[in-house]
């Protein structure tokens, strides 16, 4: 018999995994999911609470960011996800590159006018529930460039903002900080009022006709989602 | 002709302005004089014949910067020529135009670069310039109204800015047997473009028909900033945010240093040598994020690189903090000096700094370990994104980019400031022309500064106590002579940052204008991208190491 060919009695029969699968299950639970707190709980491993605390607890714990750099901020938020101050010792240190796995948006910079709209976007593809923390003084109110003729005076301008950093630019242990407080205000279930009414992504269509809505008439399409600044208004 | 050329070329110890008004002839009908050169006043109608007059017959091979500006009763632009082999010979070439009809002859034919500082002279000052191969907005959104730097503008008008979706881009893209084309677009945001870039990219299969690099999604106004602040404190906080990658100081020398030659104003040695200090210290801070995520960019080695750029970044940043007070915004240089003596007490500062310097071979030797020694790094980086000397002269490239492409042109070295002649350090080049020599450029000149840091160390560590002045007398409002302008630059971790001012006898400056190295070498990026594959023109763009902050400005 050569052994080239294994024998019928091998192949034809599954025998042999059944009984080392058999072998390797052993009885009840499996051995590795039994953790410490598991033997604290005893004969009665049930715990009772509510459902949205028991949520709101496992949301906090595990937050993910979005990879997202906009100016000088995001300079000290690469340090706070890096070794040293090592963002994700507090479960909310991984970033993920695309704003459809991302819970938490940190805004590190300077939004200026061509780049709202976007940053709504980006902001809008985030799945719910979706939290935002605000990097820097240029978040809060535009910054440094406040006056500038192309500076959007704060992020809550465009889309809410849950905490607040401030700093120029904040060291990472503020941004730190303001992390693990929107870790325990989302764990609290706490969430931020809006308090800007913010610039909205709208079709050129639907703006308000004024003189310089005509005057672009020729050159944007109706269907076009615009985004429209009224600097005298901004705070 | 041929000896004038020679004449001309030669001009031994500076330029001689009258035989270029002779070349010039009925070309030139003026002649200013600013600070830093000679200007030639030109009609607008002739830029080009003046530009290849004094490209090709007098060696000024690089046009530094195009400033433009609106007065009163006219609209000018500034040519800024320099010469690679020379940077203190320098030329200005200025071209008035009407208030009714702004148009000027583009430089574009003469000098690639031409082509990006027309359109941001368009898009916000407001001059037409003829023959240009694509005059549009750069900065500001494509609908925006108005030139905001013009001296009319409402900045209270508001503004719309449309956000046009792409349609599937199948439907629109071109398919047959030939080719096969897609329309990709990489950012604004988008983790390999170093911030807020745009590149609309075609490609055809995996190559790369055609980038375009579209920008403007981080611009400050900057130049507005500077423009509304004083000379004496108000302006010196923006220059850190321009190149943020921690390299505020080298900023801040290259305001500092202009304000001071405007101003006339003298700066006390051991100032200069702690600014000296300072700015290498910036400049390690600066290419240990280049490496850093240009491993990131290459093989997405979020892991170990990374982590030991920002180990070793975290170091630099210490020392810095301890000299100037913050990790990333020294806000540190002041006109005719520096904010503060070294720390005390200073026996530690030195050990700390002594330390870190001693540490820094055998970190950079990790590096070579991990990177430029390793295989799959070398396979993507050499023989990729070439990028030819002449190509690179032609966009102005400097840093360690042209310095990657050969190209020995150091601003510290050509046309010394601040201590460096009295130091013993060398200019690296790299013949190589691809992304691996732009990353051993970078390693090598962390190298060198290293070397300069020790020594103004052991300079200081031996400054006799009573000639430790930090600043020279400066008066308390800065006021500059009316109409005195000046263009002056400063090696920045990036390449030549350049800062063109001039004054208008109150104390703020009436037009200031930045030339960021890295509007430059982001320009060149279609030259090295065309026709490689896609991967190979993110690891381009990384070798590039740009930083939106400045690109922008
Ligand atoms: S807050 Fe300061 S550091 Fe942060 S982005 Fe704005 S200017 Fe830069």
């Amino acid at each position: 018999m050569s052994s080239d060919n294994p024998r019928e009695s091998i192949v034809g029969s599954k025998a042999p995994q059944n009984k080392t699968r058999e072998s390797r299950m052993g009885e009840g639970v499996d051995n590795r999911f039994n953790s410490r707190l598991r033997e604290a709980f005893g004969s009665t491993p049930f715990i009772l609470t509510k459902f949205d605390k028991f949520m709101n607890w496992v949301r906090g714990s595990s937050m993910f960011m979005l990879q997202f750099g906009i100016a000088c901020c995001s300079i000290e938020m690469m340090h706070t996800y890096a070794v040293k101050h090592d963002l994700d010792r507090f479960g909310s240190g991984v970033p993920r590159a695309s704003p459809r796995q991302a819970d938490v948006m940190i805004v590190p910079g300077t939004i200026v006018s061509k780049f709202a709209p976007r940053m709504k976007r980006v902001y809008d593809q985030m799945p719910e529930p979706k939290f935002v923390v605000g990097m820097g003084s240029c978040t809060v109110s535009g910054g440094p460039f406040q006056e500038g003729y192309n500076v959007i005076k704060g992020a809550e301008e465009v889309i809410p903002v849950d905490i607040h950093v401030p700093g120029c630019p904040p060291r990472p242990e503020a941004l730190v900080y303001g992390v693990a407080k929107l870790q325990e205000r989302v764990a609290n279930g706490e969430s931020a009022p809006v308090t800007v009414k913010p610039y909205e992504l709208e079709r050129f269509a639907d703006l308000d006709q004024d003189e310089i809505v005509d005057e672009l008439a020729k050159e944007i399409d109706e269907e076009t989602l615009v985004m429209r600044y009224n600097w005298t208004d901004s705070p | 002709m041929s000896t004038q050329k020679e004449e001309l070329e030669i001009a031994e110890g500076g330029v001689d302005y009258d035989a270029l008004e002779d070349r010039l002839g009925d070309t030139a009908i003026d002649r200013e004089s600013h600070v830093n050169a000679e200007g030639f006043v030109v009609r607008p109608d002739e830029v080009q014949d003046a530009l290849f007059a004094l490209r090709d017959d007098a060696g000024f091979d690089h046009l530094s910067l195009v400033t433009a500006q609106e007065y009163e009763d006219r609209y000018e632009s500034i040519y800024h020529l320099k010469k690679f082999d020379d940077p203190t010979q320098e030329v200005s070439v200025v071209v008035p135009t009407t208030k009714d009809d702004p148009v000027s002859q583009s430089a574009e034919p003469v000098y690639r670069t031409a082509d990006w500082h027309e359109r941001e002279a368009y898009d916000l000052v407001g001059i037409d310039y003829d023959d240009h191969p694509d005059l549009r907005r750069i900065l500001l959104p494509e609908t925006w109204k108005g030139h905001p730097l013009g001296k009319d503008y409402d900045q209270n008008k508001p503004q719309v800015v449309s956000f046009k979706q792409h349609a599937n881009p199948l439907k629109q893209d071109h398919k047959d047997a030939e080719s096969d084309t897609m329309f990709v677009n990489i950012g604004p945001h988008h983790p390999a473009t170093h911030g807020v870039l745009h590149l609309e990219t075609t490609l055809d299969g995996e190559t790369v028909a055609d980038v375009e690099p579209d920008i403007g999604y981080l611009h400050r106004c900057e130049e507005q900033m500077a423009q509304q602040g004083t000379y004496r404190h108000q302006i010196m906080p923006y220059p850190d945010r321009w190149d943020y990658s921690s390299a505020g100081l080298l900023n801040e020398w290259a305001y500092a240093r202009a304000a001071e030659d405007l101003a006339d104003l003298d700066v006390p040695e051991y100032a200069q040598v702690i600014r000296t200090m300072g700015a290498e210290l910036c400049r390690i801070a600066g290419h240990m994020l280049a490496v850093g995520t240009f491993a990131l960019d290459v093989y997405g080695d979020f892991t170990a690189i990374f982590m030991y750029a920002m180990r070793d970044r975290e170091k630099v940043q210490a020392v810095l903090e301890d000299l100037t007070g913050q990790r990333m915004m020294f806000n540190y240089f002041r006109l005719g000096g520096v904010a503060w003596d070294l720390p005390e007490p200073r026996e530690e500062f030195f050990g700390k700094t002594r330390d870190f310097l001693d540490d820094l071979p055998e970190a950079l030797e990790e590096y070579h370990d991990l990177l430029t020694g390793n295989e799959i790094f070398q396979s993507r980086c050499i023989d990729t994104g070439i990028l030819e000397p002449e190509v690179a002269k032609q966009y102005s490239a400097t840093g360690p980019v042209a310095r990657g492409s050969g190209i020995d042109y150091d601003l510290r070295r050509d046309d010394p400031y601040g201590y460096y002649d009295e130091l013993d350090w060398d200019v690296i080049t790299e013949d190589g022309c691809d992304n691996y020599s732009r990353v051993l450029v970078r390693m090598q000149e962390v190298e060198q500064s290293a070397k300069v840091i020790e020594q103004c160390v052991d300079l200081l560590e031996d400054w006799p106590e009573e000639e430790r002045d930090i600043q020279s007398n400066v008066p308390r409002t800065l006021k500059p002579d009316p109409d005195t302008e000046i263009y002056r630059s400063v090696e920045a971790a990036k390449g030549e940052l350049g800062i063109y001012i001039r004054s208008d006898g109150t104390d703020e400056p009436a037009r200031f204008k930045i030339r960021s190295p890295c509007f430059h070498n982001l320009s060149v990026l279609p030259e090295m991208a065309n026709g490689e594959y896609i991967a190979d023109m993110i690891a381009s763009l990384g070798s590039l190491d740009i930083i939106l902050g400045e690109v922008d400005r």
